[in-house]
């Protein structure tokens, strides 16, 4: 499902964020990457949808090589892709169903179809009720939970997470969490960067820590490994 | 692109006009003003050039026929002339005519040469292109029977490099408006724009193409520059009404005369909207651009 081999990023300013890193994540599983700030687990987050590109390597996601990947392909790789992050990144001027709506939009599907799939995940991260308000209206729970609802309205294979949590209080960051694990119970693939340390030895999952641009340490069920 | 896309865009960009607010706002009044400036100047100059129009198309070549000259030289003169090149058109006027026009023009006291009448024949000659004149003019003065001819020589040449001047002066002046019209609209939608690129940047984030982003945003520029072309047009046609309402009475009978309000008026309020259309569709496009590379 994704494969990286020798992959390598050397930023213009010289920075090497990655260094020939070889990984291989399968079809619904759940992986916490984790690792100091600076590591390149940025870096890897955003490369899986093409954010950043390999500078050599290759780089397979659901079968395409995001190194050699057109410019113009890149939006259907995208779509195959949920996306969370830690800022949420809604749209400011649109309201929470044409939030979710937009990455549906996107793809072209049917306006009936449209509503029906954005009412059931607005449902499903239990927010059907404000539907109509916009993000400046809610809490930041609420629309980190918008965010997921937009990353699988089109069923991926695969969600990103980049620090889901990261902006959160405690409280909220486990409901969102839920929200991750029952996603992944349906069989879609989680990559989640987490600095998250209750989490990660809470709900045990396999974890990949990024050092210095390698893999330090990958295993499954393994604990956060840092000290806060 | 599916048409309901399509459909989806034009739904998105009204949307965001309501929502953008007083963006919208400030880029329509930005519109509005140029173009206002830009139809009351294209008003004034394409009237003076007017007014050098008519001005050119009134002189003429008065070609005084010799007293020898019999009815029948008359005649083949007038063909003669007719068959130059460059001619216009021919006007025969009798010495009796000559005389009841001066007397028209002049008073009464002129009667008095009825009984001996001075004046001669004339031909009224207009060349086809006013700057023809001096030549048309030589050629007659050749003709047989032909006593004198007169065009306000020296005097024409210089009205005409005068006008040509004006008319210069008067194209680089409307250019340069045009040009400060387009930046400066263009520069207002780019401000709206930049405001937003974060929502461009989510937008390629979530999936979209290129042309999904840009499509709404387009259609955009399109209402601000359709919207801030209404009040321009509808100042600019109450404005010419009431100028050729009160002018065109006093100039009837006149050498100039004031452009018709129809279809003038009309071409130039298309003029308004297809620059304010144009302006806001290039200023979108072009102002996206660099934020499309996510």
């Amino acid at each position: 499902m994704i494969q990286m081999k020798n992959v390598y990023k050397k930023y213009p300013n010289g920075i090497v964020a990655l260094n020939g890193m070889n990984v291989e994540i399968k079809q619904g599983e759940f992986v916490y990457i984790v690792g100091p700030s600076g590591a390149g687990k940025s870096t890897f987050i955003k490369m899986m949808y093409r954010e950043e590109s390999p500078t050599s390597g290759q780089m397979l996601v659901n079968g395409v090589d995001l190194a050699k990947i057109k410019r113009k392909n890149v939006p259907l790789l995208r779509r195959q892709i949920g996306v969370v992050f830690q800022d949420f990144k809604l749209l400011p001027r649109l309201n929470v169903y044409e939030n979710v709506a937009f990455a549906l939009e996107v793809i072209e599907e049917k306006p009936e179809a449209i509503r029906k799939r954005v009412l059931e995940v607005l449902d499903l991260v239990g927010l059907k009720h404000k539907a109509r308000m916009f993000p400046r209206e809610l809490s930041g729970g609420e629309q980190q939970r918008i965010s997921v609802a937009r990353s699988i309205v089109n069923t991926p294979k695969v969600v990103i997470a980049d620090e889901p949590t990261g902006n959160l209080d405690p409280e909220t960051s486990w409901d969102i969490m839920n929200l991750f694990e029952r996603i992944n119970a349906s069989g879609t693939t989680i990559l989640m960067a987490t600095h998250n340390r209750e989490i990660v030895n809470t709900m045990r999952h396999r974890v990949i820590a990024i050092e210095g641009g390698l893999i330090a340490r990958d295993e499954v069920g393994g604990d956060y490994g840092y000290e806060g | 692109m599916k048409a309901r896309t399509l459909t989806r865009h034009f739904r998105e960009s009204i949307k965001s006009l309501g929502r953008n607010g007083w963006m919208t706002f400030a880029s329509v009044s930005a519109v509005t003003v140029t173009l206002l400036l830009v139809g009351v100047f294209v008003l004034i100059m394409m009237n003076l050039n007017k007014v050098a129009d008519d001005l050119e198309n009134d002189v003429e070549i008065k070609s005084f026929v010799s007293l020898e000259a019999d009815e029948a030289r008359v005649t083949e003169m007038e063909n003669a002339i007719l068959s130059m090149s460059g001619v216009e058109s021919v006007n025969y006027s009798t010495k009796e005519e000559e005389l009841s026009d001066l007397v028209l023009d002049f008073g009464d006291e002129f009667s008095l040469f009825e009984q001996n009448n001075p004046l001669l024949d004339v031909f009224y000659v207009k060349a086809t292109e006013p700057q023809q004149t001096e030549n048309v003019a030589k050629e007659i003065s050749q003709l047989e029977g032909i006593e004198e001819v007169k065009y306000g020589e020296g005097k024409i040449e210089k009205l005409f490099t005068f006008l040509n001047t004006g008319r210069n002066v008067g194209l680089v002046l409307i250019l340069a408006l045009l040009f400060t019209a387009m930046f400066l609209i263009s520069n207002t939608i780019r401000i709206t724009i930049v405001a937003r690129r974060h929502e461009i940047e989510i937008m390629k984030l979530v999936g979209a193409t290129n042309w999904f982003v840009r499509i709404p945003f387009i259609l955009e520029g399109m209402w601000l520059g359709l919207l801030g072309s209404i009040l321009p047009i509808a100042l600019i046609v109450t404005l010419y009404y009431n100028v050729t309402e009160f002018a065109q009475p006093k100039l009837s009978g006149e050498m100039i005369q004031l452009l018709d309000f129809a279809p003038f008026i009309y071409q130039v309020s298309a003029l308004i909207l297809l620059m304010g259309v144009f302006i806001g569709i290039w200023g979108s496009f072009m102002s996206i651009r660099k934020f499309l590379r996510v």
